[in-house]
């Protein structure tokens, strides 16, 4: 297994499906400008997996493009984690799963600023700076939406309750992350989860929300083993190419 | 063939398809220009990982200087250094006001619902009363603001260190 390739994978996964998932709220968000936001965002996320994807096909050397990375691979091929593929449900559960989410890709991006593969570097540094501007928006909404009404705060809480179990799966380390730590071509995530645990306790506070204690944990997704909605986004996803191979216009 | 600086010259005529007021040398999205041999080769960045005008820009390159006489050109795609609203020329500031969308200001915008969001004077009427309506405007570079002074809705050219 070529793991540099793999864990490329898993990054352009992560940016592919929750890009899309951000894409389904255009035309359908709560105010004009929070539906702007959300497809700008999407629009940065699947910019990086454009490159993510780009660059793992030329590591991976069959000349398979980022084009055929995403459109041609099953789903046991994607190793997205589970948590991305999570349906949106209302803007506060896409608010609570997009925070859980990028609390992570910030210490994430930060780290691998430093890999010594020059463009997996060159995409960190790109992408922490847009990477910054969302966790700012997702934050802010976390803790108005949480320390709002009555409802809202039952809603983002409900929603933390519900994403919870699929945090964990973000910091495994697996033979992927140790092959590349080992031969140094990504630095050491010592620290990240923790770094992860202080953002993410700093805003719940703030929200008034409480963390769960349930401390059960759902993997699978960077196994390719994913729940049953990923299927429902690679049918919409895949649609034109599956139905036209090799369509272009 | 012409030399590099000549290309560079005629790079001022590729304009943002997003902001056609600005040429990708005002923008710093132009980042180098070389002639090898019989071959001109023209190194972009993109200002945003989903900039959707990257492929427009690297086709209006290519036409641009088939126009001119050049067929050998290759453009070539970096993502290092990061591109930073840094390398926007002030000619570009310039433009940039007279067509309505705020320069950006020297500090990276902190906050989206609390704190206070940067002061960007207004492209209208240089009023500093102005407020931030969202930070995700019409295209990926752009955050949205409005004047309380003139009422006018503006788009800022968002800080990007």
């Amino acid at each position: 297994m070529n793991s540099l390739f793999e864990y490329l994978v898993r990054l352009g996964d992560d940016s592919l499906i929750l890009g899309h998932r951000l894409s389904e709220w255009c035309g359908h968000g709560p105010i004009l400008e929070e539906d702007i936001a959300m497809t700008n965002i999407s629009l940065d996320l699947i910019g990086q997996a454009t490159t993510f994807l780009e660059h793992a096909g030329k590591v991976e050397g069959k000349g398979r493009s980022e084009d055929d990375l995403a459109f041609l691979r099953y789903q046991k091929d994607y190793k997205n984690l589970l948590l991305v593929e999570r349906p949106n449900g209302d803007f506060g559960v896409t608010m609570m799963r997009q925070f859980l989410f990028d609390a992570f890709r910030k210490p994430l991006f930060e780290r691998l600023v430093n890999s010594k593969d020059e463009q997996l570097s060159a995409i960190a540094a790109k992408s922490l700076k847009e990477t910054t501007y969302h966790l700012r928006h997702s934050s802010e909404w976390v803790i108005r939406l949480g320390d709002g009404t009555e409802e809202s705060h039952q809603r983002v809480q409900d929603a933390l309750d519900e994403l919870w179990k699929y945090t964990a799966e973000m910091f495994v380390e697996d033979e992927v992350n140790q092959n590349l730590t080992e031969n140094g071509i990504i630095p050491s995530m010592e620290g990240l989860k923790e770094e992860w645990n202080a953002t993410v306790t700093s805003v719940l506070d703030q929200a008034t929300l409480t963390i769960p204690t349930n401390n059960w944990e759902q993997h699978g997704g960077r196994n390719g083993k994913h729940s049953e909605h990923l299927g429902f986004i690679l049918t919409e996803l895949q649609y034109m190419q599956r139905a036209y191979p090799g369509m272009e216009w | 063939m012409e030399s590099a600086d000549q290309i560079r010259q005629y790079m001022e005529e590729v304009f943002d398809p997003e902001v056609p007021v600005l040429t990708i040398v005002d923008l710093g999205v132009l980042r180098n220009v070389e002639v090898i041999g019989d071959k001109c080769k023209i190194t972009i960045t993109p200002t945003y990982s989903g900039c959707p005008a990257m492929k427009t820009i690297e086709d209006d390159i290519i036409i641009l200087l088939k126009e001119k006489g050049i067929d050998n050109v290759e453009v070539e795609l970096v993502l290092a250094p990061a591109w930073t609203t840094d390398w926007l020329s002030e000619k570009g500031r310039i433009k940039l006001k007279e067509y309505g969308i705020a320069p950006p200001e020297n500090e990276v915008d902190k906050s989206v619902l609390f704190a206070e969001p940067t002061i960007v004077p207004c492209p209208r009427c240089d009023s500093r009363d102005t407020k931030l309506i969202s930070q995700f405007g019409s295209t990926a570079c752009k955050a949205h603001y409005q004047c309380k002074t003139c009422l006018e809705p503006f788009d800022y050219f968002k800080c990007l260190k």
